[in-house]
């Protein structure tokens, strides 16, 4: 019987620190560090930017800041890593950690890079229904830009087989990244859904990082957190029956209690008894949760059910701009002096004949979040922020948003705090729809490189 | 006594598209029972009124204690697309905080910042 491992979290996601995945690789005592890096909209854009900038190598912008914080740790240590961080460029990055994994001084060290997952040539004749509105995937066929499937497990285990230490992909299932490490080192069958329901119930617990450790979760006088500056990311003891204690490094900041793992647990899921990802589909509800020392949650008994015969695959399209600036009132009055701004800023665009799908004017501090939900009896707040966007088919008219808050600096209301741009006020809409494929049809591809 | 749901539960909101799911869980086993019977899927939906636009299903996740709504329609036509600043409604779980509970008295010492 093989032991219990040990598997870190390295981020959550693109944007996430850094420090936290150089704690867990220092001191996390770990047998894999695992990264996710991808958000839905991440493969389109990357797609987007490599059009415009043949440059862009196409993976992880903080692939070299990631990797130079942890591989010393992981090489020292013996850690090996599973990362998303290829995008749409897996084998660049493999090549791109080799040439760090020679800066550090580690010589022998394979990396493997995870392909197949990129299907945009195929997309509309391996697919047929959008999900969210039930039209035939043809519909996308003038404005998509990418389409990739979510892949499992099975690959990174192939990889990890084949005898490599590292393995970057692209789209993977969040939860598989994860898991892969237990299946692999506990033999569990691609078929074996009691164990592979367990461990990307696991995975999902762990693929939001912080969010499990106290990050997302304070709220002072109703649930505290310790040091929450200084939040690590988690770490799972994993046992070869699928049962796992996640706990986080001593010393540092934040907390794992069955509240947070609580929350991490239903976070983004629908229904509960049935989770679906490439692997397998997850049960929820027959987890039993136990706190079993500081920082400590024990959980057992996550259920699983048979994989579904599809892959989900996520279809970016070009949809149009959006188009966003504010503005700023405060002291006495500022309310009424928003609601005149805002007046005015309707018949502006009459006047220039804004042509936009939508336009939201929202006054912040008052209704720009909750919008509609927001009570009507508030008192007046000392200070507004008026907030303008717009959804429109071209960037021409995206434009005439940010233009038209700056004729509110000289031509507007009395007192109107306005700041002088120095950005893009406007931004590309890559709309993500979702369809299915079946899962025979996608033949993921590894390929080998050493240091 | 009525009390606001903050007092009683937890909820965290995660994106979908254009589907928000909002997990509400309760403080203590005792309180589960009454999140249970007073707080509805249409009640939800009516709390979340201007917001949620299309429809809301509640599941029970009798093993934590807790609830998920998943609310359709909800994200001003998807993260990418809305125009509104909290564009993966994060902050949407904040709202059901607000929600109206009576709740026994002899349940206070549950209850949390009372």
């Amino acid at each position: 019987m093989s032991k219990a491992i040990r598997i870190g979290a390295g981020s959550a996601w693109w944007g996430d620190r850094i420090e936290p995945a150089a704690l867990n690789a220092e001191r996390g005592d770990l047998d894999y560090l695992c990264f996710e890096t991808m958000a839905e909209a991440t493969v389109s854009a990357a797609q987007v930017r490599k059009r415009r900038d043949p440059g862009f190598p196409g993976y992880d912008t903080y692939l070299d800041d990631r990797m130079r914080a942890v591989l010393p740790g992981c090489l020292r240590r013996s850690t090996k890593i599973i990362t998303n961080q290829g995008w749409i460029n897996p084998e660049g990055a493999a090549q791109r950690i080799v040439h760090w994994l020679r800066h550090f001084g580690a010589s022998g060290v394979k990396v493997a890079a995870i392909s197949g997952g990129l299907i945009t040539d195929r997309a509309l004749e391996l697919t047929s229904t959008i999900l969210e509105n039930g039209k035939p995937t043809s519909t996308l066929a003038d404005s998509l830009v990418s389409a990739e499937v979510y892949l499992g497990a099975e690959p990174i285990v192939d990889a990890l087989k084949q005898g490599a230490h590292i393995v970057v992909s692209g789209r993977v299932a969040d939860p598989s990244i994860f898991m892969a490490p237990m299946m692999y080192e506990f033999g569990w069958d691609a078929l074996d859904h009691r164990h592979l329901g367990a461990g990307n119930g696991i995975g999902h617990l762990m693929e939001c990082g912080a969010q499990v450790t106290g990050g997302y979760f304070a709220d002072p006088g109703f649930k505290e957190v310790p040091n929450p500056w200084d939040l690590a990311f988690p770490i799972a003891e994993a046992e070869p029956d699928g049962s796992v204690v996640l706990t986080k490094v001593a010393g540092s900041g934040g907390a794992v209690n069955l509240m947070t793992v609580k929350e991490q647990m239903l976070y983004e899921v629908h229904d509960p008894a049935n989770y679906i990802t490439p692997d397998v589909v997850v049960d929820f509800t027959t987890a039993k949760l136990e706190l079993v020392g500081p920082d400590r949650v024990r959980i057992t008994n996550i259920g699983g059910k048979p994989r579904t015969p599809t892959l989900k695959v996520s279809i970016g399209c070009i949809e149009g701009f959006i188009g966003e600036d504010m503005f700023f009132y405060a002291g006495p009055g500022a309310l009424r002096r928003a609601q005149l701004a805002k007046r005015i800023l309707e018949e502006r665009f009459k006047i220039v004949g804004l042509q936009a799908e939508e336009v939201r004017i929202d006054l912040l501090g008052l209704n720009a979040i909750h919008g509609p939900m927001s009570p009507k009896d508030q008192p007046e707040p000392y200070e507004i922020a008026v907030r303008v966007a717009a959804r429109t088919k071209t960037r021409e008219e995206a434009i005439k948003v940010g233009r038209e808050v700056d004729g509110m600096a000289v031509s507007g209301v009395g007192m109107t705090g306005k700041r002088v741009p120095h950005q893009d006020r406007t931004r590309e809409i890559i709309g993500v729809w979702s369809s299915l494929v079946p899962r025979e049809k996608i033949t993921p591809t590894l390929s080998f490189y050493e240091s | 006594m009525k009390i606001l749901l903050q007092h009683a539960a937890h909820a965290r909101s995660g994106d979908k598209g254009n589907t928000s799911n909002i997990s509400v869980i309760a403080y203590a086993p005792e309180l589960y029972p009454l999140l249970k019977q007073q707080l509805t899927a249409e009640r939800f939906k009516a709390h979340y009124a201007g917001v949620v636009n299309g429809n809301v299903e509640r599941y029970e996740v009798d093993n934590i204690h807790a609830l998920n709504f998943v609310a359709h329609d909800a994200l001003g036509g998807g993260v990418s697309r809305s125009l509104c600043l909290d564009n993966y409604g994060k902050s949407l779980s904040a709202r059901v905080l607000a929600f109206e509970l009576e709740v026994p008295d002899a349940l206070r010492s549950h209850l949390r910042g009372i």
